[in-house]
Order: structure tokens, then sequence, then C-alpha cells
């Protein structure tokens, strides 16, 4: 069992969990993820690994709450225990002395993005942090960014902080100012993954996403994460989760994130059904 | 009980047919998961063993990998001491019940069973399986005392047939025994693989259950190679480890379409479906796609428990595609005979050429060709030719991909100095399981890429036997 340490609700949908897992917290780095399985009728599900604090021996994690399972993550509180906590799994990003380096974090995905940037910082780069969300409340991890970064941009969809539009636009201007990048991590939806490879691609600017495909397993076993990366197939939970975006298959990635989608309504109603409607749903 | 047999008061029933085991009717099991076969009743049991030569010199034995004494054990069961029996057995075979249910006898012991030279072999495996259970529910399954504490520590690294099997044996030698489990379950693939209707949960959960009670440490969710290298655990003080973990990395076609929704591996439908629990979906949270017309494809075992899989979650229709002739088909008799019971179809002569998805990328049909088969090869091996022009398309919303597992390369890929093979399999001496790496062993279907149970618990053995001898500085 692995007992929850602290909850803090990033939003109405969104909510930060430290867990306590010594063994992951002292091994795992940027990049890498859990998979963790509420109960004993839960379903393995993967997230990535926000944080850590050795001295206190937990890990960080961050969950939208979309479904069933994240419904019911969302729902816990500190001193709820969740049943099984597995990793560090996936391969760290690979830090190097790149120069100037761009963030582009999108929606919850600037928790994952928020790691690297640190990393990245710590080893000497210049980082330039572009995050973005589609409301202001919807935004999480500014604070955090701003530490880990020498400049930073924000943008809303609705216009109501920051850059009125999307990440994708900043990232365009940074291009178009004829500022050097080196390499870009963009890490959020799968569209805005899409949307800011087109954008660098053209400049041929390396760009590093982070796949969140279905998984069951997490080590290679099953293949349910395969995703076609140049050509080739790739399974993102032991060959990633990062890859060269400018070769990632998106569009079949989509389509197989999409796999269950009529009995993850199914399971979703049923517990809304049984158990009412989520808090998440009331709250905020 | 050693020594020679006694002569019996009654000498082998020659005239005794081969005992035949009651089977839930394929209507009505294909409704749901419960086990297949009854098993025996005693009476059989006494009859099936009575039919036993008690060859002088028994060439079963020699067929069975771990050389179980079978003719002392049909004693036993004969003579009506089941539990003495089953202690017999254990001499040997950790886990009767498990091998009593999927070994393939047909091509071990019974095959060689000198019975079956005129007429039926003895059910060797039946009975195994019969004492194995008598056991469980009638007898108190006591942990065994076990000699003081050497000592020393051992880490196993899977928990599948060879490293339970190496864990009981080093826990009985008097080591201190941690295995090191990936999943949240303890099993591999006698948990994820084989499903409920061929090997019950709840026996795996028993036998676990009994190395637990002898004092084996068991940690769940601890991926070696991630949460700790083998280095680290040399390092932590454990004094050997045993490495058993299995070839879990599933083979795709690399035809076009295979990442359509609606494919899988075997290993991820019949994960989903076993260690997850999804044909108890929505009271499981995982889900499996149900679909209307599935085809599996390939023709061992995996093949076979993802076709008798498929057929109870779909009845409508479940075709097992396979490339060579049913002569060729390596999965057991009984299993594809259970098959085509429960409705499973089957293609012979046929190999897939591409998946074919609809607007929202989901599968909807496969193309197909006919192959023919070329002479035998050097290996004596006949390959499967398409069959020019032959091509075909077939309606299809599931398609299950059975042909094979490569291993996984996290461990040899995170240990320092340990030797793999050709397709990353990890180099053991076979009579030993020692690897390259001063106090690391291996055994299973890591190091031979693919085999079965009773050869992966065979190597457990041999290598528990190397540990303890190296560790012991014998």
């Amino acid at each position: 069992m692995f007992e929850i340490t602290e909850k803090v609700r990033l939003s109405h949908t969104v909510a930060l969990f430290r867990i306590k897992a010594p063994g992951i917290a002292v091994k795992r780095k940027a990049g890498q993820f859990v998979i963790l399985r509420l109960n004993k009728h839960g379903e393995r599900i993967p997230l990535t690994i926000v944080d850590s604090d050795t001295t206190e021996g937990t890990i960080t994690i961050i969950v939208q709450e979309v479904g069933k399972t994240t419904g019911m993550l969302g729902a816990m509180e500190k001193g709820d225990s969740i049943l099984d906590v597995v990793g560090p799994l996936g391969r760290p990003t690979e830090i190097e002395r790149f120069g100037t380096c761009v963030c582009v974090g999108g929606g919850i995905g600037t928790a994952p993005v928020y790691p690297i940037a640190k990393a990245l910082k710590e080893a000497g780069n210049k980082v330039i942090s572009v995050i973005g969300a589609r409301s202001k409340d919807l935004l999480t991890y500014e604070k955090e960014m701003e530490g880990a970064s020498d400049q930073i941009f924000v943008a809303t969809d609705d216009g109501s902080y920051g850059h009125h539009g999307f990440v994708t636009q900043i990232v365009q201007r940074l291009i178009d100012e004829g500022s050097p990048l080196n390499i870009v991590f963009a890490i959020g939806p799968l569209p805005m993954m899409r949307a800011v490879c087109d954008v660098t691609r053209p400049h041929a600017i390396r760009t590093i996403v982070s796949l969140n495909p279905v998984m069951v397993d997490g080590t290679g076993m099953c293949g349910a994460c395969r995703v076609t990366i140049g050509g080739k197939n790739r399974f993102v939970c032991v060959d990633g989760p990062e890859f060269d975006g400018h070769e990632v298959d998106f569009e079949e990635l989509i389509r197989r994130n999409r796999s269950y989608f009529n009995e993850e309504k199914m399971a979703l109603e049923e517990l809304t059904y049984h158990e009412g409607p989520r808090c998440y749903e009331r709250a905020g | 009980m050693t020594g020679p047999i006694k002569p019996e008061k009654h000498g082998p029933k020659k005239d005794m047919p081969r005992q035949k085991m009651k089977e839930q009717d394929p209507l009505e099991r294909i409704a749901n998961f419960y086990e297949v076969p009854y098993g025996f009743s005693e009476d059989q049991a006494l009859n099936e063993a009575a039919r036993c030569l008690r060859c002088k010199d028994p060439k079963c034995v020699a067929g069975c990998p771990v050389n179980v004494n079978i003719p002392w054990f049909m004693k036993l069961v004969a003579e009506g001491r089941f539990l003495d029996a089953a202690k017999k057995i254990k001499e040997n075979s950790l886990l009767p019940a498990v091998c009593g249910r999927v070994c393939r006898q047909e091509d071990q012991c019974e095959k060689l069973c000198l019975r079956g030279k005129k007429g039926k072999p003895v059910s060797i495996g039946n009975l195994e399986r019969f004492v194995a259970d008598y056991e469980r529910e009638y007898g108190e399954i006591q942990a065994p005392e076990l000699p003081k504490w050497t000592g020393k520590k051992i880490a196993v690294v899977g928990s599948g047939p060879a490293g339970l099997t190496a864990a009981g044996d080093l826990i009985k030698m008097g080591h201190k025994v941690t295995i090191f489990e990936a999943l949240h379950e303890p099993g591999g693939v006698l948990m994820y693989g084989i499903p409920e209707f061929r090997l019950p949960k709840k026996i795996v959960e028993a036998e676990i259950e009994y190395l637990a009670k002898m004092g084996v440490e068991i940690v769940l969710n601890a991926v070696i190679g991630k949460l700790h290298t083998v280095d680290e655990l040399l390092e932590k003080g454990f004094d050997a480890v045993f490495v058993g973990t299995g070839a879990g990395l599933p083979v795709f076609t690399k035809i076009p379409g295979e990442n359509l929704v609606g494919v899988y591996s075997a290993n991820e439908y019949l994960t989903r479906v076993n260690l997850m629990r999804a044909y108890k979906f929505p009271e499981y949270d995982t889900p499996v796609l149900r679909g209307r017309k599935i085809a599996v494809i390939g023709g061992g075992n995996t093949a076979l428990d993802s076709a008798r899989t498929a057929i109870r979650l779909c009845p409508e229709e479940v075709t097992v595609i396979y490339r060579r002739s049913s002569e060729e088909m390596p999965a057991r008799t009984e299993e594809v005979r259970h098959g085509g019971e429960e409705g499973v179809k089957f293609m012979f002569l046929t190999a897939p050429v591409r998946f074919i998805g609809d607007r929202n990328g989901r599968l909807e049909a496969m193309e197909l060709v006919r192959t023919e088969l070329s002479s035998p090869d050097e290996t004596g091996r006949r390959r499967a030719v398409p069959v020019a022009g032959s091509e075909f398309r077939v309606e299809v919303d599931i398609a299950i991909i059975a042909i094979g597992n490569d291993v996984n390369p996290l461990i040899s890929a995170t240990t320092s100095d340990i030797s793999t093979g050709r397709c990353g399999t990890i180099t053991a001496d076979p009579a030993t399981g020692m690897t390259s790496k001063k106090g690391v062993f291996a055994g299973g279907d890591i190091v031979r890429g693919g085999a079965t149970v009773i050869l992966a618990m065979g190597d457990g053995r041999r290598a528990a036997s190397a540990i303890h001898n190296y560790v012991t500085g014998k």
C-alpha cells in the first residue's frame, strides 16, 4: 500500500498528490512515470512522475479527472492509500547541455514538463518556458516553472491570462524573432504536441514529445502502448515515453487512445449511477 | 519412502481401460470461465493407477524434465495413499497441481509409457492433478521444518514457474529468499498468461501461499532493472541472484495495419482477461474489446488459449488462422480438441497479408493468403510458402497475434558483465544456470527464449542446487 501524504487541488478537475514510495523517489529521473492501481478491481494507469522528495520518500503525481479511475483517484484524500504503485518506468529524459531549450507545457502537461525544465536548467541550459491552458483557472505549475526558467510565457485559449491564443503561436514567435533554439520539449494533449511539431518541423528544430498511450503492464510485455515512430513499431513503456516528435504518427496514436471510448464511458456512467456525481463536478 | 518398490497384493490391472475425466459440457462452458475437466473421482484414480506396470526401468521417469518418481507415486495412489503420493511428487516437483494441468504429458512421461505401446498410456498427468488437488482439499499442507538459517540471502527475480521453484528449493536448504515480482500479483505466466478455465488462479495462489508460509518474502510491484538493478541487489547484501523473468516481449507480424484498434498481441489480450479480470468488466475496471468476428493468428498453446478465451467473450465467430497444416500445429491436442468442441474454427495453410481498417482506424477486415508447405529443409521443418494470387478477404473486427515472444531486454541491459545470446536471451550453463556474471544464475524462458512451464521448473531446481553450492562454498 502506498499512502497519500498530501493532496493539493489545482483546479476543479486537477489534483496533485504526494505518495509515499521511497524506493521510486530515490531512483526516478525526469521523464519517467509510474503505473498505479487504486484497488483490487482497479485498472493500471500510467502517470508521469512530476517531482520527488528523497528525504520524505515521496513522489508527486498530477491527475486530471477524465474517467472512472482518474475520477476515483481525484476523490482520494491525504491518509488514503493506493494499492499498487510501480516504477520508475520508461527511459529518463536525455539531459545534455543543448544551449537554448524551449519547454512547452499544455494543460496538465505543464506538470510533467517541469522536472525536465528543472533538469535542463541544472545542466546549464538556457530555459525558455511556454505554458498554456484553456483558461486561467486551469493553468498549473506556473510558479514552479517560473523558478526553473530563464524566461516564461503564458497563453490561455480564452485570453483570461497572458497571451490570448495557443502556445504554438508563442513558439512560432520565438522562432520568427530569430533567437537560436536548440531543442524543444513539448508535453500536453496530443493535438497540442502535434501542433508544436508542425511549427518546429520547417525549421528542423529537434522536438521531443512525451507520449501517454493506453498501457497495461508498463514493462514491455503486452504491446498495448505500441506506436509508429519513424515508420517503426515502438513500445512507449520501454522505448519511451519520449520520442522525436517529428517522427511520431500522431493520427494513429489519437485513434488508439480512443480504443476504449465506449467502455470508458460505460464505466464512468456506472460509477456515477452508483455513487452520485463525482465531487469534482460539484466542487470548484 | 525410499528403497525398491515392494510387490503389491494385486498386480497391475492389465485389462483396466484408461479412465476418462469428466468435463464441463461445451455449450455450458463457453458461457463461463470455470475449469473444463472436473478431475478424477477417487475410484477413477485407483483404477487408473492400477494400470501402471511399475516397470523396473521406468521410461516415464526419464521423460519427465524433473524426473518425478512416477511408478512410486502410482503405487501409492493405487493403495489409496493419496497424501503420500502427493508428497512423493513434491520431492521432485514444486507445483504438481499446475503441472498436472499444463504439462505436455503426451510428449513427455506418457509418450514413453510402456502401456502406450499397445493401447493407451497411463494417465499420469491426470493422476498428478488428482493427488495435488486431493492434498489441497483434504491434507493439511504444513510448511516443512526448515534447517537453521545458513546466513545467506538469495534474490529471485520473477515469480513464474522458474522463480517459484528456485525459491521453494532455496528456502528448504536454509537460505533466506526474497522474490521480486514486477506485476501486482505473483505467478508470472501462470497468472497473466494461462486462462482460468485451464488453470484456476486459486491453485496458483495456493502454491504461492505455501511458499510464503515457508518464509519466502515476495515483493510485488518491483521491476528489477528499474527500481533496483541486479548489481544493486548484490551490493545490498544478497549473496546470489536467480533471474527467471521469462520471455515477455510480444512478437508482431510486421504486416500493414497492425496498429489498428482491435489488433491485440496475445499477451495483451490474455493479460487483460486473466490478470486484470476484464471478463468481469465493468465489475473490474479493465476493459477488453469483445468484437463479433475474431481471428487468432498462430498455432501454439497461446493461440488456443486466446481463441478459447475469445469464444467465451464473443461466441459468434472465432477462427484460428495457422500458416501450416493441423499436423504441424504446436498446440496440445487436448487444447485443439477443447477448442473445437467449444466452436473455435480452424483455417489451416493460411497466412495474414494485411489488416484493413475503417475510417476510424478500427479493424474491419483482413487480407489472407493460402500457403503450401515446402519439402522439409535440413532441420526437417516445412516452410509455409504463400500461393501467388490466392489472396482473399475476410471480415474481422478483433485480431489476436499469437506468434511467439522475444525476451525482455530489461535485465540484460541493466546488468554489468552479463553475456547474452542471439535474440537477447541470457547465456547460462544448462547444468547449473550459472551466467557469466559472478553470483547471478538464470533459468526458464529468459534463457530458453520460449519453452514450457516444466522446463522452467527444471531450470529453477538445477539453479537452486547450484546456488546452494555457490553460496556455501561447495
